[in-house]
């Protein structure tokens, strides 16, 4: 279980996140939506200590992440995160790029961490895409890759930052079958997306983020049926 | 009557081996500089990107000195004042300090450029997969940093090896002080410098070719 609690942030004199309070339950998927810049991606990067937070507590599991002493790379193995860039490694191989941080992280023995990334990538449908190179592969295969590559750590946690929003339209939707498909087998996610489909569709829960607050949060039908904020009503009103 | 005697003689097939040798002492000493010199140029490059101001302060300005005066007086004012400070080394020592420092100052930029190639976004990724800082600067960094700036670091490399031959200026035998002794005696400086030019297409070749290759390697 994700808890956080009076999650303040700032870059420099630029507040943030003001004030967030969200549990994140065990096999639950929840989706953050929000205009640019109202710092659902920062919230992303706070909770798996990439960005040190000013105020507040986040506790993964009941381990406080930024608590001086937290061994973070420990922790991170258990928090899994998928970028809007994908950042695949372009020196090595798909199944390379799947395989190493189980090989050096996670300490297993070279045959163990290839079984695990060749495992993970035909998880994600690349099971045919071994041996290629990243460049040789499309922005959608390369992002499926980067879901492999998380996978391979086993985290408990996934967390999505925009992760279509780089794509080309047409290689949107392979990318969030993935992320069903995750869903489905029962993974606690977090989405920071604008694709609102799958947040209708996949999501328990849908958190509206407004200018470093959670405006409105609640099952999408609430949401998206019956929108309460007017800045939510807006914001929907827009995208459609 | 006696024949007139003549301080010059022509060239030999054993001032070929006399070349051959002062050839190997040019590789000797670019070999041990530009090794040493590219370790020390890679710590000084990740302290440049890592250190920001102390070594901006520090670091940086150091490294100008030894990349802006022109070797060739570094090296006589090093080998002189050397004794002054208690060092007394051989011209060979002397050359493979000054033209180490030489080399790390000119391959601390090209790793701290290669340092700064691997994008933040791409160290996160590594970082939030659970490596370590040292971790992700040896298995993400490394690879990727080092290939974007290795035409660079070949180049660097190639220049301190015939840049050593200044080395000369201090007696030390090397492919130019060998050609000039060879000159004074065989009194044919254009077959000399040829073949000494010769010589040093022969230590350098292989090595572009090699890099080249790797290159097209790392592109497929």
């Amino acid at each position: 279980m994700i808890e956080i609690r009076g999650l303040h942030k700032y870059f420099g004199e630029l507040h943030v996140l003001k004030g967030i309070d969200l549990d994140v339950h065990n096999g639950e998927v929840l989706s953050v939506i929000g205009a640019s810049g109202s710092g659902k991606s920062t919230l992303l990067y706070c909770i798996n200590g990439l960005e040190p937070i000013q105020q507040g507590r986040i506790e993964v599991d009941g381990t406080d992440v930024h608590a001086r002493g937290t061994d973070l790379n420990a922790l991170r193995q258990k928090l899994g995160m998928v970028f809007q860039q994908w950042n695949s490694f372009p020196h090595l191989t798909a199944l390379e790029n799947v395989a190493l941080a189980p090989r050096i992280v996670r300490g297993l023995p070279r045959a163990e961490a290839r079984e695990v990334a060749e495992r993970q990538l035909r998880h994600v449908g690349l099971g045919d895409k071994l041996d290629v190179y990243p460049k040789a592969l499309s922005g959608g295969q390369q992002q499926r890759l980067a879901i492999a590559r998380a996978l391979a750590m086993e985290p408990r946690y996934m967390l999505f930052d925009e992760a279509t929003s780089a794509l080309d339209p047409e290689l949107v939707g392979e990318v969030l079958d993935t992320m069903r498909l995750l869903a489905e087998e029962g993974m606690t996610m977090i989405c920071v997306t604008h694709e609102m489909g799958f947040a209708r569709d996949v999501s328990d829960r849908v958190a509206f983020f407004h200018q470093g607050v959670i405006e409105e949060i609640g099952p999408p039908a609430e949401i998206f049926g019956a929108p309460a904020s007017e800045h939510l009503r807006k914001f929907l009103a827009k995208i459609r | 009557m006696e024949p007139a005697i003549s301080f010059f003689s022509g060239f030999r097939a054993a001032d070929l081996w006399f070349m051959a040798e002062a050839a190997w002492r040019t590789l000797l000493i670019s070999g041990v500089s530009i090794v040493i010199g590219s370790l020390l140029g890679i710590l000084f490059g990740w302290m440049l990107h890592e250190g920001r101001l102390l070594a901006s302060l520090t670091l940086a300005p150091l490294l100008d000195v030894f990349r802006s005066v022109p070797l060739i007086i570094q090296l006589v004012l090093f080998y002189n004042f050397a004794p002054i400070a208690g060092l007394s080394l051989d011209p060979f020592a002397s050359g493979a300090v000054v033209l180490t420092l030489y080399c790390a100052s000119l391959v601390a930029n090209v790793a701290r450029g290669g340092i700064a190639a691997v994008g933040q976004p791409m160290r996160r990724a590594a970082r939030s997969l659970g490596m370590t800082y040292w971790q992700d600067m040896r298995h993400v960094v490394l690879p990727i940093g080092g290939r974007a700036v290795f035409p660079s670091w070949v180049g660097v490399a190639l220049g301190v090896m015939k840049d050593s031959a200044l080395v000369s200026v201090l007696g030390y035998v090397e492919l130019l002080k060998a050609s000039q002794i060879l000159i004074t005696r065989t009194q044919e400086p254009f077959m000399i410098l040829t073949l000494a030019g010769a010589f040093y297409f022969a230590l350098s070749y292989p090595i572009s070719r090699y890099s080249a290759r790797l290159e097209a390697r790392w592109a497929q």
